[in-house]
């Protein structure tokens, strides 16, 4: 078992004859994903990296079987191509997308939870599973399989702890990237069940930010569900209010949002805080020794 | 994030036929009284400063005047100002109206219930902060039907607005709320909205766009009042860039990297000065573009943390060594490089070949930057 990706996934890559959807493509299967289809309206017949195209999502799944998606699209046609994967019967759709209006995005997460299909991201490095499956962008050298789960607002930041902890020696069970919109489809609060539930996470690394209260729900739900340890780590401690830092979602608005608050709650739910990202593997380390002992 | 000044926001309003003062935006002192004496403001009337900031009142941004003459000295003082940091360009005379109840309303995103929220509140006129939470109704709003009659009812209650007055909320929530909708708005905001007899007036109007939406609105592109010419630059070259109150440049891939390297300069005794996400490239002009932007900036020195995965390390070397190059001699800044991961080996090659090592350790390249930035070690 994993965390909403396993062997059994079976990807269809929207917006497949891009630069990004070539790219990552051939990422997703160097790391044995089955990627099973593509498309790109207009493009049938032709193949991607080996991956067959189709003009609709409907067709590509009746072809392949395809179980999840992963939509590379532009912003003004991303709001449309997940209603497509959504009324194709996909139940996973992981966004990598950036710059999508977030009015486009409350229409697209309301659409697709009333059809039983969970959205990752918008703009975020999607999900991982070293030895099953990845869906997204994150770079296949920073893991290896193991105990770990990683989940997380950033992108870069987040690969970059992925590697310190391969570099401890340790590896990862799955690593889920949330994206960092103001609104998401997958928030901490909406991961925390499925890695409580996952057997093969032992320790948990949650690294947010600045911005919106997604941290302290987090602490709210580690406080009465979570019985596994939690390291956490929230980037943006110096960060100005009302200056949107890089993410449209990491911004200390009318004082709400900011770091302390975060850092706080998280704290207070038992979580090791780390201060820097650098202290994160040895943090995580600690506890997996721990754990051994016991 | 494109926020309108209130001037900007009122045009809007006016578009969506929200009821307003009688005023006009004037820019100079000439202006504002031969707005007052060709009768197009009433007397008397407000000279409100159009800045970005809240605060005015309180600030000597906002003034009163009977005459036209007293118009004129008003505007006159009030654009000689610089209101926290933001000079004033545009000054709004208004008639004043006799207001019998200051309201409270707003449209915004809920960005945990993933709904936009509709909030009131009887206490108007004040800081929606300071008011307790008690005094103020909050109503989620789904997009899809829209602002629904029930929901409007209940504003109207929880103002205590009956009669004409509750059907003249009525008329301005479904004016506001496709608004909202329609302008891709993050943030419609009326504090106060006057009750006047039985009809609502918007005497304030604070409206921010989204950024996102640009594809879809045009019109809002020439607006960069809330942006530095360096921050409209990289707008323009898709470059997230902020700049801050310090004098370290720093460059990084990706927004909580970049976050995370401002907070470890700071923990060393750093002052960051310029925030600069390259996000994710391959292409080694942006990177140059990137750092001839960070160089306009005039840093005491600048940190290059890099943590390579779909940008790749040597492409980040490549556009580093191309843009070092084009500074001129005498505006060169001291450079600490650390880049780490995809083709690092490749990447770091690069940079040794130009004179320039990088240091792989976060806290000691940090430590770095913060000496040759003259702070302490």
């Amino acid at each position: 078992m994993s965390v909403l990706v396993d062997a059994q996934t079976r990807v269809v890559i929207q917006g497949i004859t891009g630069h990004q959807g070539t790219v990552h493509t051939r990422g997703m299967k160097e790391f044995g994903t089955a990627v099973v289809a593509g498309v790109t309206p207009g493009k049938a017949g032709a193949t991607v990296e080996g991956v067959p195209v189709f003009d609709s999502v409907r067709e590509a799944v009746a072809a392949s079987k395809a179980n999840a998606s992963c939509i590379f699209v532009p912003a003004p046609f991303a709001k449309d191509a997940l209603v497509e994967a959504v009324d194709a019967g996909i139940r996973l759709c992981t966004v990598v997308t950036e710059h999508i209006p977030f009015h486009d995005m409350l229409v697209m997460y309301h659409y697709a939870r009333a059809h039983g299909t969970r959205i990752i991201g918008p703009n975020c490095p999607g999900i991982a599973a070293p030895g099953k499956a990845k869906v997204g962008i994150i770079p296949n050298v920073v893991f290896r399989p193991g105990r770990v789960g990683v989940v997380s607002r950033s992108g870069t930041l987040t690969y970059e702890i992925v590697n310190g902890i391969k570099e401890r020696g340790l590896g990862q069970s799955t690593c889920l990237g949330l994206g960092g919109d103001p609104v998401v489809g997958t928030s901490f609060v909406d991961a925390l069940p499925h890695f409580q539930a996952d057997p093969e996470t032992d320790v948990l690394v949650l690294v947010g930010e600045i911005g919106g209260t997604a941290e302290e729900e987090a602490a709210e739900y580690l406080q009465h569900h979570f019985t596994k340890p939690v390291v956490a780590y929230i980037a943006g401690r110096s960060a100005p209010p009302g200056k949107r830092m890089g993410h449209a979602g990491a911004i200390i608005s009318r004082g709400r949002g900011t770091a302390e608050t975060k850092l706080a709650a998280l704290e207070k739910a038992g979580a090791k805080v780390a201060r820097f990202p650098y202290e994160i593997p040895e943090l995580v380390a600690g506890i997996v020794a721990q754990q051994a002992r016991r | 994030m494109v926020k309108l000044a209130e001037w900007r926001g009122k045009e809007l309003f006016r578009k969506y036929g929200i009821a307003l003062p009688p005023g006009q935006v004037v820019r100079s002192p000439a202006e504002a009284e031969s707005a007052v004496a060709s009768g197009g403001v009433p007397l008397p009337c407000v000279v409100k400063a159009q800045v970005l900031a809240g605060g005015r009142g309180k600030g000597g941004a906002v003034r009163f005047a009977a005459t036209a003459v007293e118009a004129r000295t008003a505007s006159e003082a009030i654009l000689a100002l610089e209101f926290k940091g933001e000079r004033v360009k545009e000054v709004l005379l208004e008639g004043k109206v006799a207001i019998s109840r200051e309201l409270y309303l707003s449209i915004a995103l809920d960005r945990s219930a993933r709904l936009p929220v509709l909030i009131t509140s009887g206490q108007g006129g004040v800081e929606i902060e300071s008011v307790a939470d008690s005094a103020i109704d909050r109503q989620l709003v789904d997009p899809f039907p829209g602002l629904a009659a029930y929901e409007r009812r209940q504003a109207a209650r929880s103002l205590g607005l009956t009669g004409a007055a509750a059907k003249s909320l009525d008329a301005l929530l479904t004016q506001l709320w496709t608004l909202f909708d329609r302008e891709d708005a993050e943030l419609v905001e009326i504090n106060p909205l006057a009750l006047v007899g039985d009809r609502l007036i918007a005497l304030d109007a604070k409206v921010i766009i989204e950024d996102d939406a640009a594809f879809r609105h045009p019109e809002y592109a020439a607006i960069r009042d809330d942006r530095t010419p360096l921050e409209e630059i990289a707008r323009e070259k898709e470059i997230a860039f902020v700049q801050l109150d310090g004098n370290i440049g720093v460059i990084a891939n990706g927004a909580g990297l970049t976050m995370a390297t401002l907070d470890v300069l700071k923990e060393f005794g750093g002052n960051p000065g310029v925030f600069l996400d390259l996000g994710g490239t391959d292409d080694p002009r942006k990177v140059t573009e990137a750092f001839l932007l960070m160089a306009q900036a005039h840093p005491k020195a600048v940190f290059l943390n890099i943590f390579g995965g779909v940008t790749r390390c040597d492409t980040v070397a490549k556009g580093l060594v191309e843009a070092m190059q084009q500074v001129p001699v005498a505006e060169r800044f001291p450079l600490v490089a650390r880049i780490r991961g995809n083709n690092e080996k490749e990447g770091v090659e690069i940079l040794r070949a130009a004179g320039i090592s990088s240091v792989p350790d976060l806290k000691a390249s940090a430590q770095a930057v913060v000496a040759a930035a003259g702070g302490r070690p």
